[in-house]
């Protein structure tokens, strides 16, 4: 297996399920300036996996594209995050959602920056600059939904609730990392959950919610054993390529 | 109150700076009727933008590449920007955005009858930007230098942006008509479904349009409707032709005389039907973005909500 | 019997509050934009935002999707204050007859430049 590859594989596919997920909302926003601020940040993380994805094929060195890369591949082989397939929901969960992974990409790609593959290097700088700006947009709701109203304070602990379980995930290293380590291609993660934790309770204290107490983690994403939700996205995202194998749009 | 000799000053006044060309701003006096109609053109043209993004956001989630799904996403996105402009433009009339987005949503305020269709296939998102958003800017360019200040501003940032949209789909148009037998099939099969709505878009023929006259002295309307139609078929028959495509209409021929083509009966029965609420889509618009706002509703009272306790702990801070 | 009026009474101020509360719009916000270093802030059209920071943030999303503006000036628009076109004539009129204050009032010999 090639570790670049397969870690290029899960960064995109976290950029690609989650731009998918938002882009599920345009033209449904609360609110017409919304609409357009989550189309944005989809549009960053559609940009993104373009680019991450274009890489990844050189890396492979198959022939492979882009487009056959995030279109022409079956469940099992998809990497993401179990977080960033989950429905949309309200709009709560939606931000919560996104405030929990912004919070990880930022000091994600803050470390990537530094990895020694010029490449991936690039990539991050890049997309660490939208994050920036992902990350003060999605903590700014939880703060206004959490020190809201009544119901708006219940909606978005219970956003919390229901996703707090899928956080670990993002912090688990295994052979994939940890080859890419050795080698000197990633940087060192040393303290990548602590700092996502310490913006997660500032945030949050900010907003007035609690972390659950239930510690339960549930993994699976980063090894292709999805959720159910899934197998819907996909048929939606590769629809047309299916249908109409082999052709040019 | 003033005089009715004072008004009738004002109003020759009011003509003399249109017929100049002078813009009207929104602090200047002019007559009720005359923000009464801008207020009710401007709201439909922004309505148009927001249920606009619905036919085609319809099918972000499966356009066939990345590439072709972020032109996509940040034109649906225009939409919206520039259904924001719009209402922006409306407000400085002292319309309230939110009254005139209720307006909508009872039925009481029109939008184009285009977004009633369905979007069937991924061709017809090379239909809609191809024909519909041609017909739009066809329908625009004139409003940049629409009496109106912030209308013709709204107008000019509205054009700039759309001229991508157009190409785009007209690119889609062109590569399906490029490909394979299913994919010219398809290419062709949303041209015919699009053309004659297309044409509707300008609205009824000039003898039946009712406001016509008034909007064209007042210059906030500057072609009347069959001007504007023949416009748009005479643009865009060629652009059909070059990339193979047939117009849909038996009727059509170069009329030399008239340096312009002839076209078919268009079915204004048809028209007639969608817009009074018959057409395939109409009910799914708007119970559509009814259910986003009233699913927003607890979101928005919650910024407010949260907006107030900001304030008063800021005031606190500062005794 | 008192209380129990008294009691309706909030519960009706409640419940009026509330509904206000969640049909308020949110405030009007005129934008500004600094399209390059060097040139001033211009009015480029209006939004709705809760707050000021929401304000900024729909104008960055709203008014500069294609690199319009490095700054971005945000102002509530009941905080604006207008002249009224009926004074314009005593408010502008009397710099018309101030034509000393432009440069081509002033009459230079042929073949003087950088002035």
């Amino acid at each position: 297996m090639n570790s670049l590859f397969e870690y290029l594989i899960r960064l995109g596919d976290d950029s690609l399920i989650l731009g998918h997920r938002l882009s599920e909302w345009c033209g449904h926003g609360p609110v017409l300036e919304e609409d357009i601020a989550m189309t944005n940040i989809s549009l960053d993380l559609i940009g993104q996996t373009t680019s991450i994805f274009e890489y990844a094929g050189k890396v492979e060195g198959k022939g492979r594209s882009e487009d056959d890369i995030a279109f022409l591949r079956y469940q099992k082989d998809y990497k993401n995050l179990l977080l960033v397939e989950r429905p949309n929901g309200d709009f709560g969960v939606t931000m919560m959602r996104q405030f929990l992974f912004d919070a990880f990409r930022k000091p994600l790609f803050e470390r990537l920056v530094n990895a020694s593959d010029a490449q991936l290097s690039a990539i991050a700088a890049k997309s660490l600059k939208e994050t920036i700006y992902h990350l003060r947009h999605s903590s700014e709701w939880i703060i206004r939904l959490g020190d809201g109203t009544e119901e708006s304070h219940q909606r978005i602990q219970d956003a919390l609730d229901e996703l707090w379980k899928y956080t670990a995930e993002m912090f688990v290293e295994d052979e994939v990392d940890e080859s890419l380590l050795a080698d000197g291609i990633l940087p060192s993660m040393k303290g990548l959950k602590e700092e996502w934790m310490a913006t997660v309770n500032s945030v949050l204290e900010q907003a007035t919610l609690t972390i659950p107490t239930n510690n339960w983690e549930q993994h699976g994403g980063r090894n292709g054993k999805h959720s159910e939700h899934l197998g819907f996205i996909l048929t939606e995202l590769q629809y047309m390529q299916r249908a109409y194998p082999g052709m040019e749009w | 109150m003033k005089k009715e000799q004072d008004i009738s000053e004002l109003e020759r006044k009011f003509q003399e700076k249109i017929d100049q060309d002078i813009k009207i701003e929104p602090k200047d006096w002019m007559p009720d009727n005359y923000r009464k109609t801008l207020i009710r053109q401007i709201s439909q043209h922004a309505h148009s933008e927001v249920v606009g993004m619905l036919p085609e956001g319809n099918w972000i989630t499966r356009a066939p590449n990345l590439r072709r799904k972020a032109v996509l996403l940040a034109k649906v996105q225009d939409e919206a920007g520039h259904g924001l402009y719009l209402y922006s433009a409306t407000e400085t009339l002292g319309a309230d955005r939110e009254d005139c987005i209720d307006d909508l949503h009872s039925g009481k305020a029109k939008y184009s009858s285009i977004f009633n269709y369905p979007t069937l296939t991924w061709a017809d998102m090379g239909a809609v930007g191809w024909l519909v958003d041609g017909a739009a800017i066809m329908n625009q360019v004139p409003l940049c230098r629409c009496s109106y200040g912030p209308y013709a501003r709204a107008m000019v940032k509205v054009c700039k942006e759309e001229s991508f949209h157009q190409r785009q789909g007209y690119e889609i148009m062109m590569a399906l008509a490029a490909g394979s037998v299913e994919q010219k099939e398809m290419a062709q099969d949303a041209l015919n479904r699009f053309w004659w709505p297309s044409l509707m878009m300008f609205g009824p023929p000039d003898e039946d349009s009712k406001h016509t006259k008034q909007s064209m002295d007042w210059r906030i309307k500057r072609h009347s409707n069959d001007e504007l139609r023949q416009m748009m078929v005479d643009i865009t028959v060629p652009q059909a032709e070059a990339i193979g495509l047939t117009i849909p209409d038996a009727d059509l021929k170069w009329n030399e005389e008239k340096g312009g083509y002839d076209y078919g009966e268009i079915d204004w029965d048809e028209f007639w039907n969608v817009v009074k609420g018959n057409g395939p889509c109409n009910k799914d618009r708007i119970d559509t973005r009814r259910k986003a706002k009233e699913n927003g509703a607890w979101v928005r009272e919650a910024a407010n909500a949260h907006a107030e306790k900001r304030k008063a702990r800021k005031l606190r801070r500062a005794s | 019997m008192h209380t129990r009026k008294k009691e309706k009474r909030e519960n009706l101020e409640e419940h009026h509050k509330k509904y206000i509360m969640a049909n308020k719009e949110w405030p009007l916000w005129e934008v500004f934009i600094r399209s390059k270093q060097g040139l001033s802030h211009k009015h480029v059209g209006s939004l709705r935002a809760s707050d000021e920071v929401m304000a900024i943030e729909n104008a960055r999303d709203v008014y500069t999707r294609r690199s319009e503006g490095i700054s971005i000036w945000v102002i509530e628009s009941s905080n604006v204050f207008a002249s009224s076109p009926d004074n314009a004539d005593s408010l502008y009129d009397p710099a018309n007859s101030k034509v000393y204050r432009h440069p081509t009032f002033y009459d230079v010999p042929d073949g003087i430049e950088h002035m």
